[in-house]
């Protein structure tokens, strides 16, 4: 005979990875780099956008990309061409990346190159409006993206994304003269979400709105405790 | 899918939780709480646990869960309020966005159970009772 003993855990179920994001984060934090956590739907637009950016950015900041991509490393070799390093991460069949995924990037860094020169490091993960904002990849700020076509109601159906962004881009606006969307409308209800997010509406077609994010990206890099802490090793 | 990656985690996370432990016994029942602002639907969570457990530590171990509603708080109206999640986030009285959340973020591994040893039921008497 036995008898049921009950033994309390209290543990979040995200306790590993929670742990390991923690972890990246003092790395970035010693190397004085800030980390960015990009996530959106599928063809939202972060690649695009890492593409102006880094065009517009890598002359005054150092940078370098954790690519996310479910199969395939088209996305890395787009951004390759701008000369910043990118560490291409096969999620397989994983839909975000999650700490220890970042981790490995992060060793590929240091082993290929001085991490403590750089000042920035752009995760772009995969392209997912639900899991991504639940797994902490070690980022000092999650950057939403949500393209026009997608539709105003996205944010109360999906809303976790949008309650856990610092930042939301508005993608490509160039093309709201072709759609029904409603932009102040999208805005109202990501601010019912979350009325603190700093919301950006950017088309990377025509560079419409590039320039204020461009300023975002550098305040969050000035502002961050990374950018604080002198080169320690 | 990412109840997958959650099962994953869950598995993960009370495998390290066990190694902490004096003793690893086999557990029978793990008791989550989910809340409902989270990206977790139990049915699903449910289903990988079931398949995922199979030949790990957790084999036959059963799920329980408890799903905890999205509340919030209203700082103008000084009173909690429940948010239609898909629908409406703001105070229903004032519009107000929502701020801070009281309930409904909830992922936790709140407690196990598992068979005690043979000298332990012996000695509890009446607990025997509760034998399973
Ligand atoms: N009109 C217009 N199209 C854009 C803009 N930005 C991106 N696109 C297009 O949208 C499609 C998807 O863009 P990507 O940058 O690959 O999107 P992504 O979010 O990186 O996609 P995944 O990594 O696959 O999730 C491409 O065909 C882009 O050319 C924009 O500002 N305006
Ligand atoms: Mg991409
Ligand atoms: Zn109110």
């Amino acid at each position: 005979m036995h008898q049921t003993i009950n033994t309390a855990v209290g543990i979040n179920l995200l306790h590993a990875n929670q742990e390991g994001a923690d972890h990246n984060r003092a790395h970035f934090d010693a190397w004085g780099i800030t980390c960015l956590n990009l996530m959106s739907s599928p063809g939202a637009g972060k690649t695009a956008l890492l593409e102006k950016t880094l065009e517009a950015l890598s002359p005054s900041l150092k940078i370098a990309v954790i690519e996310g991509d479910m199969t395939t490393e088209l996305d890395a070799d787009r951004l390759r061409r701008y000369g910043v390093p990118v560490i291409a991460i096969n999620t397989g069949r994983s839909c975000h990346l999650d700490s220890k995924m970042v981790a490995g990037g992060i060793h590929r860094l240091e082993h290929e190159h001085d991490p403590s020169t750089f000042d920035l490091v752009l995760v772009e993960n995969v392209g997912n409006l639900v899991c991504p904002a639940e797994f902490e990849v070690g980022e000092h700020a999650k950057v939403a993206l949500l393209s026009v076509t997608e539709g105003e109601d996205k944010p109360l159906k999906y809303p976790i994304m949008f309650r856990e962004a610092n930042c939301l881009l508005i993608t490509k606006t160039d093309l709201v003269p072709y759609l029904d969307v409603d932009l102040q409308q999208l805005e109202a209800n990501v601010r019912q979400i979350n009325p603190r997010v700093t919301i950006i509406p950017v088309s990377a077609r025509t560079g419409m709105g590039l320039e204020a994010w461009f300023a975002w990206v550098q305040a969050t890099v000035a502002a961050s405790p990374a950018a604080l802490t002198p080169v320690a090793e | 899918m990412h109840e997958v990656d959650m099962t994953r985690a869950l598995i993960v996370t009370l495998s390290d939780w066990l190694a902490s432990q004096s003793e690893t016994p086999q557990v029978s029942k793990v008791h989550l709480v989910v809340g409902e602002f989270t990206c977790v639907e139990p049915v699903s969570l449910q289903f990988a646990f079931e398949v995922q457990t199979r030949g790990t530590f957790l084999e036959g171990a059963t799920l329980e869960i408890q799903e905890t509603p999205l509340i919030a708080f209203c700082h103008r109206c000084q009173q909690e309020y429940r948010p239609e999640i898909g629908i409406q986030y703001a105070c229903p009285d004032c519009r107000s966005p929502m701020e801070d959340i009281c309930s409904g973020r909830e992922l936790k591994i709140d407690r196990v159970e598992y068979a005690g040893k043979e000298e332990e039921a012996g000695t509890g008497g009446a607990g025997a009772r509760d034998s399973v």
